[in-house]
């Protein structure tokens, strides 16, 4: 169980130190690699002591992104459980074809004799102006990989649970943490585990289901709060993982609230959103009498704060677009 | 009659019961290539292929220097790689010919085999694939303190990638019992390889300090004097070791490969060296096996061959209906 501080909540980073090091604690075939993970402890600070406390089980690595993933896939194969860190989901493009064409094909192609125990840790997302090349969300080119699980929690306590459930997983895991939360403080898990691949309701509602992921999932929850002073009753989905994809959880919500929203911060075009959207649609249209997206427009992630302000979805659009979709009157959408 | 050999690296004298297993092994390759080539020509093995004939002596020689608990990564040209390592011919036929009793289940077929129980952890339809792979076995083999050492075999092609580069280098930072074994045919698919290549492909591995060697890819005992000492270097916890076997591929690269790039010549001297040829010279040199001997052998592995492809071509099919799941 992960250590609270005095008000019962952990920081987002803490959580998923704190995971990393139970499971190294519980199994010792877990190992740690990444750029400046061990002594330095992580360009996020999210691994400071983790090599103090396990040796040489936790590895400063050359700027290698591709033998990483690699030396992850040669390792799980042969017996560890390696986590690995991308500094920022962007560079996962150099890792791609171990995780894509190694790890994820593993287990099937090999007819099933053996499976590929390994997490890739990754910082993705933007909003702190890092620029085109440092915020990205990949999560659309990951998802579309048969054999790899991919999981992005909103919230410290599930980033603990969801982390320790990937460490122990027997597939290769995505595990996508949003930069924009490593210092939020949310209450401590109160399970050591979560199962990959179910989505979770956070918030009851009745009039419009809200789905995202990460720090969507937050932008939606201060949006329900809104507009439920504005007297709609707004379901918050939080998808927690993006493959396997638990389809009946929307489906459901959405047979009982008749509307939803998915949010994305990522384009609209090839989007993780919009292909659920596809899938609610095709099984669920008779439920729906609304249905739209909010993503990010088609062009490379922008530097200066109020381009980038305007690039991303928050809780003022999702409002403002449930608000005028429903039928609200502008007054009344405004609490004027 | 059993002269020995001048071996220096530990386990390289043999005697000439060995001596004589090696020769059936490149020759069990050779006409298993043969027999692979005819039944894709039949059109009973599908899509496409990578043939080790000519280069034999690489993967026997090394992979007889292996030793239970090492592990092997091949590529695409990994038949050669799988039967020098003792994966079953018969699975590995079976795999080719896309059946359910293949070494996958049909679901690899001829460049993706995995044969977990042989130490065999894939076969890389990626090229460099191998590199990263031997790499994080060797990780694991260093954690778990087992002394085995894990082996990539690749090309002469592969040492442009990326994966070449980042992985050797963090090998050697790493001090990973990993043992590189570069089989450099001259040409990366149809390009000589000095046309794409910066300075000589042993300069890379030097260069970060990584033992190096280079061998004539051949001659199977050459191959298996230097690949004892390069693991030996591995198994030491020295670091990793870098074997470069020089060697020339006897048929195209893929299926359709007419072969323009050859140099004029150039494959009639390296088939006077064709390692078969060179076996059977040394065994008959160093150790007094009469040449028909050797050729029982020959018949004897092309009996088993016509088994082994009659089983397989009336081996069943797998059943798209117990197709497997995505996740463990
Ligand atoms: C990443 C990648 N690029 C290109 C190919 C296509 N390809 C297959 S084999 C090959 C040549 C490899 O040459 P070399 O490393 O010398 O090995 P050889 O085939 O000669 O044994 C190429 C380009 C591939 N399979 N993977
Ligand atoms: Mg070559």
């Amino acid at each position: 169980m992960a250590q609270a501080n005095d008000q019962g909540t952990i920081e987002y980073r803490v959580a998923v130190r704190e995971a990393i090091g139970d499971e190294m604690e519980r199994d010792p075939s877990v190992v740690f690699f990444g750029e400046d993970v061990a002594i330095a402890g992580g360009v996020f600070a999210v691994t400071p002591g983790l090599h103090e406390r396990f040796g040489e089980r936790v590895i400063d690595t050359p700027i290698s992104e591709l033998a990483m993933s690699a030396g992850a896939f040669g390792a799980a194969v042969n017996g560890l459980r390696p986590i690995f860190e991308i500094m920022f989901a962007d560079f996962l493009l150099l890792s791609m074809d171990s995780l894509v064409n190694q790890a994820a094909k593993y287990w099937y192609v090999s007819n099933e004799q053996g499976s590929c125990p390994l997490v890739v840790r990754s910082a993705m997302g933007a909003g702190g102006n890092f620029g085109a090349m440092h915020s990205q969300s990949p999560v659309p080119w990951l998802q579309g990989v048969p054999g790899l699980k991919v999981v992005a929690p909103a919230t410290a306590g599930d980033a603990y649970a969801l982390l320790r459930a990937a460490i122990r997983d027997d597939n290769p895991v995505a595990f996508l943490e949003h930069k924009r939360l490593y210092s939020v403080k949310d209450p401590v898990s109160p399970v050591d585990t979560l199962p990959l691949g179910e989505a979770a309701v956070v918030r009851e509602g009745t009039d419009v289901t809200l789905v995202s992921i990460s720090k969507g999932v937050r932008d939606c929850l201060r949006a329900a709060d809104e507009l439920a002073e504005k007297g709609v009753s707004a379901e918050v989905v939080d998808l927690r993982s993006l493959r396997p994809l638990d389809t009946e959880t929307v489906l459901r919500s959405v047979a009982k609230t008749n509307r939803v929203v998915m949010v994305e911060e990522g384009p609209l075009i090839g989007g993780w959103a919009a292909n659920l959207l596809g899938i609610v649609a095709a099984e669920g249209l008779h439920d729906l009498d609304d249905a739209w997206l909010i993503a990010c427009p088609e062009t490379p992630i922008p530097y200066s704060p109020t381009l980038e302000d305007a690039f991303l979805p928050n809780e003022g659009r999702i409002v403002g677009e449930v608000s005028s979709r429903l039928g609200l009157a502008a007054e009344i959408a405004t609490g004027a | 009659m059993a002269e020995k050999t001048q071996a220096t690296a530990p386990g390289a004298e043999i005697d000439a019961v060995e001596a004589r297993d090696l020769y059936r092994r490149m020759r069990l390759i050779r006409t298993f290539e043969d027999t692979v080539q005819q039944q894709f020509q039949k059109g009973n093995v599908h899509g496409t292929t990578h043939l080790y004939s000519g280069q034999e002596a690489s993967g026997v020689g090394v992979c007889s220097m292996l030793r239970e608990g090492d592990k092997v990564a091949g590529t695409y040209r990994g038949h050669g790689h799988s039967i020098a390592l003792g994966v079953d011919p018969q699975k590995l036929m079976d795999e080719m010919l896309g059946r359910v009793t293949g070494a996958c289940g049909g679901r690899a077929g001829s460049m993706n085999v995995v044969d977990v129980a042989s130490g065999l952890i894939g076969c890389f339809g990626i090229v460099g694939g191998s590199i990263g792979a031997a790499t994080g076995a060797a990780l694991a083999e260093k954690l778990r303190g087992t002394g085995n050492v894990a082996v990539a075999f690749f090309g002469d092609g592969t040492s442009n990638q990326a994966y070449f580069h980042e992985s050797l280098n963090w090998a050697q930072v790493e001090k990973l019992p990993v043992v590189f074994v570069c089989e450099n045919n001259l040409y990366m698919e149809f390009t000589p390889i000095e046309d794409v290549t910066a300075g000589a492909i042993g300069s890379r591995p030097q260069a970060m300090g990584i033992d190096y060697r280079q061998v004539d890819g051949n001659d199977v005992f050459a191959v298996r004097e230097a690949a004892g000492e390069a693991i030996e270097h591995a198994r030491s916890g020295a670091g990793p070791a870098f074997l470069e076997t020089m060697t020339y591929r006897f048929v195209g690269h893929s299926r359709s490969d007419p072969g323009k790039y050859r140099k004029p010549g150039e494959m009639d001297e390296w088939k006077k060296r064709d390692p078969l040829i060179l076996g059977r010279r040394a065994l008959e040199e160093r150790y007094g096996i009469e040449a028909e001997r050797l050729d029982e052998i020959d018949a004897e592995v092309a009996k088993q061959l016509e088994e082994i492809v009659e089983r397989g071509l009336a081996a069943p099919f797998p059943d798209p209906g117990s197709d497997g799941k995505e996740f463990k």
